[in-house]
């Protein structure tokens, strides 16, 4: 997949654009606001990655122009500003995702596969399977090798978000903001506490694990282990 | 509700005492004048009773009983306004224009007077009259009077006249006041109103200034000035937070970088791998403290007051009820919402959802196996009361003040992990709120409470607002 990188602290790009390159990715990069629109606007990308603050054409501005052009690529945004109403602009401005710096490499990536993902959507599905379990969406209900999994409204709601990003890291961040849309770091894990009470639902009294804790990133659901 | 509010005015209230002052003024210097007019009346009166008796006594001292009754009788003979009666010492009338002796009201030695009938074209009628009896020697009782039936009359009216104007002074002064007030309420009513929407963040507001240059003027002028520093100090306290959130993540974000890089290079079995990974999450350990700061400060700066929106409450309490419930029950704690209305604020949702996070979170950690946290949202008269109970070991009453500090964790709680931030969060949020923050004894326990002000300028008749911001990134 293409990727465009803009970040004016050239360490803090050099690092990111490693890191994607290891993840097998393309990756341009540009280190001012000039540099990344003209880029944006003339290659074909799968995701940006820009910085909430550069100099030149400042980020928001950037992403604003993109999208006056009729440009659709999804778009993260890295901020290293306060939080409480940037975001909020970010999002507003045309931005999809917003990440705040300092961020760890595996969220970051979770989040970039995520909007790829978004980006090339498999036909408009009513239904999602990973490996014997399956999920309907539309009469709401869960089945795993046949058997019925009484799930609660929000555990649907998460094994839903889990199973659309099937073989894809999934961060604790990321399921708070996307399946309870909260914007904070809870004291206490209390993310884990939910998988670990929806794994019992459909992993327990079979064979093959499907939900995996990813060590040090976060949960992912797969078939084959 | 309008009138008890005309009556809170300061200018109806000052429209009042003015109105008391002057009507006691009022009252004290017609009674004062009266009262000087009605003893210099009395006093001529009383000095041309004095004459006549002083005539008539020496007319009886000279020409015995008959001169005396001559006099007398040629006095009344022509009616008038003086009244004679002369009697022997058992009070039979000898002669006079008085068919008896009257019922005297003394008025001071001598003086006295009494109510006679009297025959006024063809009717009768009852006057007042005011005179002196005096002793003849020879055991005669002479009482001489002038009739004082206009004073008395005027003197009736008088009483009878007073209250009334004083009523109807009080109520022309009342109306008057209202009417004043009401142009008073009118003018500070804008700039109330205006000042209300800038106190819920609109900073840009200011407010309307006449042509007139009066008082009203002046002082919306004058805050307009406040409003402007205020405003520039507000930016500048944007400004400083966001550079120094940008100054510090930054670096932060190079050394998680360069942290994560060295990790793959090393196997984290090997000791300098291990020490790698801990180094790692002491960052992140550093990234949330400084993150609370960040967060404590923008709240107290009032930066986010620009996100405040209607929030109700009860969801709010909900959603984070359903987060934390299977935490709690890990921890074999009950976690219970007590039923309550929706209960709508101006708010800024993430933040009042973190502090409540942060409230359940402890609620959660200090109470024992077994036992339960109450989550309630109730309608207090001094406002909408969001409170979370626990059955844990409390704050002492001489340590409730000081939790609220930034860092501080009272000595029982040391050993268990959290940035000491917690509750500085809280309190960060409920000054951003104007809200109260209370901790009560739960017997056994700690209830910590945040009273919001109720609906705060929003009729809470509005829709529920979708606060949810476009989050989903699903």
């Amino acid at each position: 997949m293409r990727i465009l990188v803009v970040e004016d602290d050239l360490e803090a790009q050099r690092y990111l654009v490693n890191g994607l390159k290891e993840a097998g990715h393309v990756v341009d990069d540009a280190a001012d606001g000039e540099v990344g629109l003209t880029l944006a606007l003339s290659r074909p990308y799968d995701v940006a990655i820009i910085d909430r603050m550069l100099p030149g054409i400042d980020g928001l501005k950037l992403v604003s122009e993109m999208r006056d052009h009729g440009n659709t690529i999804p778009v993260l945004f890295l901020s290293a500003l306060s939080e409480v109403d940037d975001r909020v602009r970010g999002l507003k401005a045309g931005g999809d995702d917003y990440l705040t710096k300092p961020y760890a490499f595996v969220e970051l990536l979770a989040r970039v596969d995520a909007l790829m993902r978004r980006r090339h959507p498999a036909a408009v599905k009513t239904q999602l399977q990973v490996g014997d379990l399956e999920l309907d969406l539309l009469t709401r209900t869960a089945q795993r090798n046949g058997t019925a999994i009484d799930l609660q409204p929000r555990e649907f709601r998460l094994l839903e978000y889990l199973m659309r990003h099937a073989g894809q890291v999934v961060t604790r961040t990321m399921l708070l903001e996307s399946v309870w849309e909260y914007h904070f770091d809870p004291q206490t894990n209390v993310i884990d506490v939910h998988i670990s009470r929806l794994r019992a639902k459909i992993d327990k009294g079979f064979e093959m694990p499907l939900l995996h804790t990813v060590r040090g990133a976060g949960y992912m659901i797969r078939a084959r282990a | 509700m309008r009138a008890p509010r005309l009556l809170r005015t300061l200018a109806f209230r000052i429209v009042l005492l003015y109105l008391a002052v002057f009507a006691l003024s009022a009252v004290a210097i017609v009674a004062f004048t009266y009262w000087n007019t009605e003893r210099a009346l009395n006093a001529q009166t009383d000095y041309a009773v004095s004459l006549d008796i002083t005539a008539l006594s020496d007319r009886y001292d000279r020409f015995g009983l008959a001169g005396l009754t001559d006099t007398i009788v040629n006095r009344t003979m022509h009616g008038g306004a003086t009244l004679y009666l002369l009697t022997d010492s058992a009070k039979r009338p000898i002669v006079g224009n008085l068919d008896a002796w009257p019922n005297v009201i003394s008025v001071d030695g001598s003086l006295v007077e009494f109510d006679y009938v009297r025959r006024v074209g063809g009717r009768l009628e009852q006057h007042r009259a005011r005179g002196r009896q005096f002793s003849l020697t020879g055991d005669f009782e002479l009482l001489v009077a002038r009739d004082v039936a206009e004073r008395h009359e005027s003197e009736r009216l008088f009483t009878t006249m007073l209250p009334w104007s004083v009523a109807l002074m009080i109520v022309l002064g009342l109306v008057g006041g209202a009417l004043i007030s009401r142009n008073f309420l009118a003018r500070l009513d804008s700039i109330n109103r205006t000042s209300r929407k800038i106190m819920a963040g609109d900073l840009s507001r200011r407010l309307p200034v006449g042509r007139g240059g009066d008082e009203f003027d002046l002082l919306a002028a004058n805050l307009n000035r406040m409003l402007e520093r205020t405003d520039r100090l507000m930016r500048g306290m944007r400004e400083v937070t966001d550079s120094v959130a940008h100054d510090l993540r930054t670096p932060l974000n190079r050394l998680r970088n360069r942290l994560e890089g060295a990790l793959k290079l090393l196997d984290p079995q090997t000791a300098a791998g291990a020490e790698i990974e801990a180094a790692v999450e002491e960052t992140d350990r550093l990234i949330a403290t400084f993150n609370a700061l960040l967060l404590i400060a923008e709240a107290e700066a009032g930066v986010a007051r620009e996100a405040m929106a209607p929030v109700d409450l009860r969801n709010i309490v909900e959603g984070m009820a359903e987060l934390y419930a299977p935490f709690a029950e890990e921890k074999g704690v009950t976690l219970a919402i007590a039923p309550s209305g929706s209960a709508i604020i101006d708010g800024n949702q993430s933040l009042i959802s973190q502090a409540l996070a942060n409230l359940l979170d402890n609620a959660i950690k200090y109470t024992p196996a077994g036992q339960r946290v109450v989550v309630a949202v109730e309608d207090r008269p001094d406002g909408i009361a969001l409170s979370v109970s626990d059955t844990g070991p409390g704050i002492p009453p001489e340590d409730r003040t000081r939790v609220l500090d930034r860092f501080v964790r009272l000595e029982a709680s040391r050993h268990s992990p959290g940035t000491g931030l917690g509750l500085s969060l809280v309190a960060a949020v409920a000054r951003l709120h104007d809200a109260r923050l209370e901790f009560a004894d739960n017997r056994p326990g700690l209830r910590a409470i945040l009273v919001f002000a109720a609906g705060i300028n929003r009729p809470p008749s509005l829709p529920p607002p979708s606060a949810q911001r476009s989050a989903a990134l699903a």
